[in-house]
């Protein structure tokens, strides 16, 4: 079986960005939110609701079917792999994404791949985000 | 700052609309925060004009440990207060620190008046000057709204700093909104951004900042984290938040009721913190960087149409000095009403505590005729909020002379039309929600800002038993405090998790961001940082010896019974003598 994260429990969300802040620590060894797979943003202001960004773990991604050199491969379960050293960071991906779910690291010139490792589900106080297990 | 050797500042010049940054090593010693505020501020000040001079400056800092550690969200204003015409220094969380960090700024300095209504918009590598111009007159909403359009690439990484009509009509208490819930409340900061024709700020972030050591950096964020979340250190703020001290302070005898003649409210039970969770809390949140999450947000209906059942529904943030302020110092029992009054003071842009102190005074004056009808043009008696809610409007619009003096606080308006004895100020501040004891009272009158936060000197208080009073030792432990609160708002940590950042582990948050400090570098930085605090004071003509508190302290007794004045006086003389002690030590 594989994992996936699943989303639905945002009303629960205190904006706290723990998740973004692990996220981009520990998969991109970098204090910047810029940098997460994850992102949380107020929709219509503080007062408003808070919304997610994440990969929904696609069985069958867009972002990979875009992807001119088959830098991303499909991720068991759902989602994709980056194979980096295919990736020539024409950023098709992150346009053929209708979720926005794919980041882009400028400095590294590559799309920022949400692997499901379920830091973010760890850190968040809330139960906010889940990881599930789902068939490979 | 993090990893560097510099502190980075960022000058605005709103006048000519130019910018420069510059990297100050020297700053370093100074941590941060407060720290580096304090000498930027006593760089820029210019204390022979009046506080809202064009010329003065506006600052703000946030710390070296800001946003890659829990907790640590806030960021510190410094200015000079058009309240008390003294050191203005104020704190907010929201998203600044963050955005703050993430721009790569980690001081800006404001100075001079633009020439018509700016915004000022701020990200990693462009400062614009935006035209306000429609927006001046407008609510705060309005604001957050235009900025959310402007800067919709930064959604999710940009933070709003905007004042309402208070602010631009220069009211001596208006307050700064920052993300909507979050203020630099106290002392007036509104008012300056007035006066400098600066509406808001929006800042977006959007530099990388590379870890150097994972390992370390990691292993030191998860225990915090896990301090700041499994541990009870933070549950009081997080579950009822501070509303909760409601009930025990007035039990204590130490809630200040009815403009302070009482030290109880016979309605305790029903504005409790309890009380608000269960009939209108609807939401918490959090600043960024914070899994705590202390932002309590009620909710109300109201009516807005005599006919055919038409509501409104607003949501409002609520705290403990709210309640107090809006709440048991003008005798309104009922927490809807609270929230509603809540609401009136946040659209105008004004701070909650001195809003409501202020109308404390002036339901008093009107009762002791020494204000008239005329001149508050609705009547004003405790516990009836719709007067207080429009009485909030004259404040902001200066709605005839009386209305003009109470928008400079409640010391000038009682210069003004007497009332001196039961005007609840402390050195022009009003005061907070504490009647403990000496130590909350002498605490803000020696304290740097004269807030209840310069020292805590209600839990000092809380810690003493009764007849036990020994002005050494509370002179002692107010000045012990303060100075260590100049090393936490250095880093600028939230307060509420000044449990969770005890010494050692502000030391291992540093030594895992390769920053070697010692515990002795912590102590001698906050010395540094309050020797500057009193040599700003000094400059712009504060006398610790001239200090004269109202009379309605000594006469309402507090949590330790009546307070005597004589023994307040000896105990700020003896901080007086303390504080001469250590400021020559710090120039040995």
């Amino acid at each position: 079986m594989a994992k996936v994260l699943r989303t639905g429990n945002m009303s629960k969300c205190i904006g706290c960005f723990s998740c973004v802040l692990v996220c981009a620590a520990f998969n991109r060894k970098s204090h910047s939110i810029q940098k997460s797979c994850i992102k949380i943003r107020t929709y219509g202001g503080v007062s408003g609701k808070l919304v997610e960004t994440v990969c929904h773990a696609c069985r069958e991604p867009a972002c990979a079917a875009a992807c001119p050199s088959n830098a991303l491969t499909l991720r068991k379960g759902g989602g994709v792999t980056l194979e980096k050293d295919q990736c020539i960071g024409c950023r098709r991906c992150q346009s053929a994404c209708i979720i926005n779910a794919v980041n882009f690291d400028e400095d590294l010139n590559e799309p920022i791949i949400c692997h499901h490792c379920g830091l973010c589900v760890r850190y968040c106080p809330h139960e906010c985000l889940s990881v599930v297990e789902v068939n490979d | 700052m993090i990893y560097q050797k510099t502190v980075r500042v960022l000058y605005i010049d709103m006048q000519a609309k130019k910018i420069r940054i510059v990297e100050r090593e020297d700053l370093k010693q100074y941590i941060g925060g407060v720290g580096v505020a304090s000498i930027l501020l006593e760089e820029n000040m210019r204390p022979e004009l009046p506080p809202l001079d064009p010329a003065q400056p506006i600052v703000f800092a946030i710390g070296g440990l800001s946003t890659i550690y829990p907790v640590i969200t806030k960021t510190v204003a410094m200015f000079i207060s058009p309240l008390t015409g003294e050191l203005g220094e104020s704190y907010a969380g929201g998203r600044m620190a963050l955005t703050m960090f993430s721009a790569g700024f980690d001081a800006i300095v404001i100075y001079n008046k633009a020439v018509k209504p700016t915004i000022l918009s701020i990200s990693a590598n462009d400062v614009n000057f935006r035209d306000a111009e429609p927006l001046w007159g407008t609510g705060k909403d309005n604001v957050g709204q235009v900025v959310r359009a402007f800067e919709h690439k930064h959604s999710g990484k940009r933070s709003t700093i905007r004042i309402g009509p208070g602010g631009e009509n220069q009211v001596a208490y208006a307050c700064v909104t920052v993300d909507r819930y979050r203020h630099f409340g106290r002392l007036g900061l509104g008012a300056v951004f007035g006066s400098k024709y600066l509406k808001a700020i929006s800042i977006a972030g959007g530099r990388d900042i590379p870890i150097r050591n994972f390992q370390s950096y990691f292993k030191t964020y998860r225990e915090i984290f896990e301090r700041c979340t499994k541990s009870d250190v933070m549950a009081k703020y997080h579950d009822t938040g501070t509303p909760i001290n409601v009930e025990p302070l007035n039990e204590a005898g130490a809630l200040p009721t009815l403009n302070m003649r009482q030290n109880r409210f016979e309605h305790a039970d029903k504005v409790s913190g309890e009380a608000f969770s269960q009939d209108c809390l609807v939401r918490k949140l959090s600043c960024s960087g914070c899994p705590v999450g202390c932002i309590h947000l009620g909710q109300f209906r109201r009516e807005f149409a005599a006919h055919g059942h038409e509501y409104e529904t607003i949501t409002v943030g609520y705290d403990y000095e709210l309640i107090f302020a809006l709440g048991t110092f003008l005798g309104l029992s009922d927490p809807k009403e609270i929230l509603e009054l809540i609401e009136e003071v946040e659209l105008a842009g004004l701070d909650a505590m001195s809003a409501g102190v202020v109308l404390g005074w002036a339901t008093e004056a009107l009762e002791k005729g020494l204000v008239t009808n005329e001149d508050t043009i609705v009547p004003l008696v405790f516990g009836s909020y719709k007067e207080y809610c429009a009485a909030v409007h004259y404040i902001v619009s200066g709605e005839n002379e009386f209305y003009k003096n109470l928008g400079r606080g409640v010391k000038y308006a009682s210069e003004v039309y007497g009332g001196q004895s039961f005007a609840m100020h402390v050195s022009g501040n009003e005061m907070a929600g504490y009647h403990t004891g000496y130590g909350s009272l002498v605490g803000a009158a020696v304290g740097a800002r004269h807030s209840h936060l310069c020292n805590g000197g209600y839990s000092v208080d809380q810690g003493m038993k009764d007849g036990n009073i020994d002005p050494d030792k509370i002179a002692d432990a107010l000045l012990a405090e303060e100075v260590e609160r100049c090393m936490l708002n250095s880093l600028v940590i939230c307060l509420f998790a000044r449990k969770v950042y005890d010494r050692g582990t502000i030391l291992s948050a540093f030594a895992a961001i390769g920053e070697n400090m010692t515990d002795d570098d912590l102590t001698a930085a906050a010395r540094r940082i309050f020797a500057t605090k009193l040599r700003i004071k000094k400059a712009l003509g504060f006398r610790l010896r001239s200090v004269k508190l109202p009379k309605r302290f000594f006469e309402t007794p507090s949590m330790h019974g009546q307070l005597d004045e004589a023994t307040a006086y000896e105990i700020m003389a003896k901080y007086q003598e303390k504080i001469t002690a250590l400021e020559s030590a710090v120039k040995g």
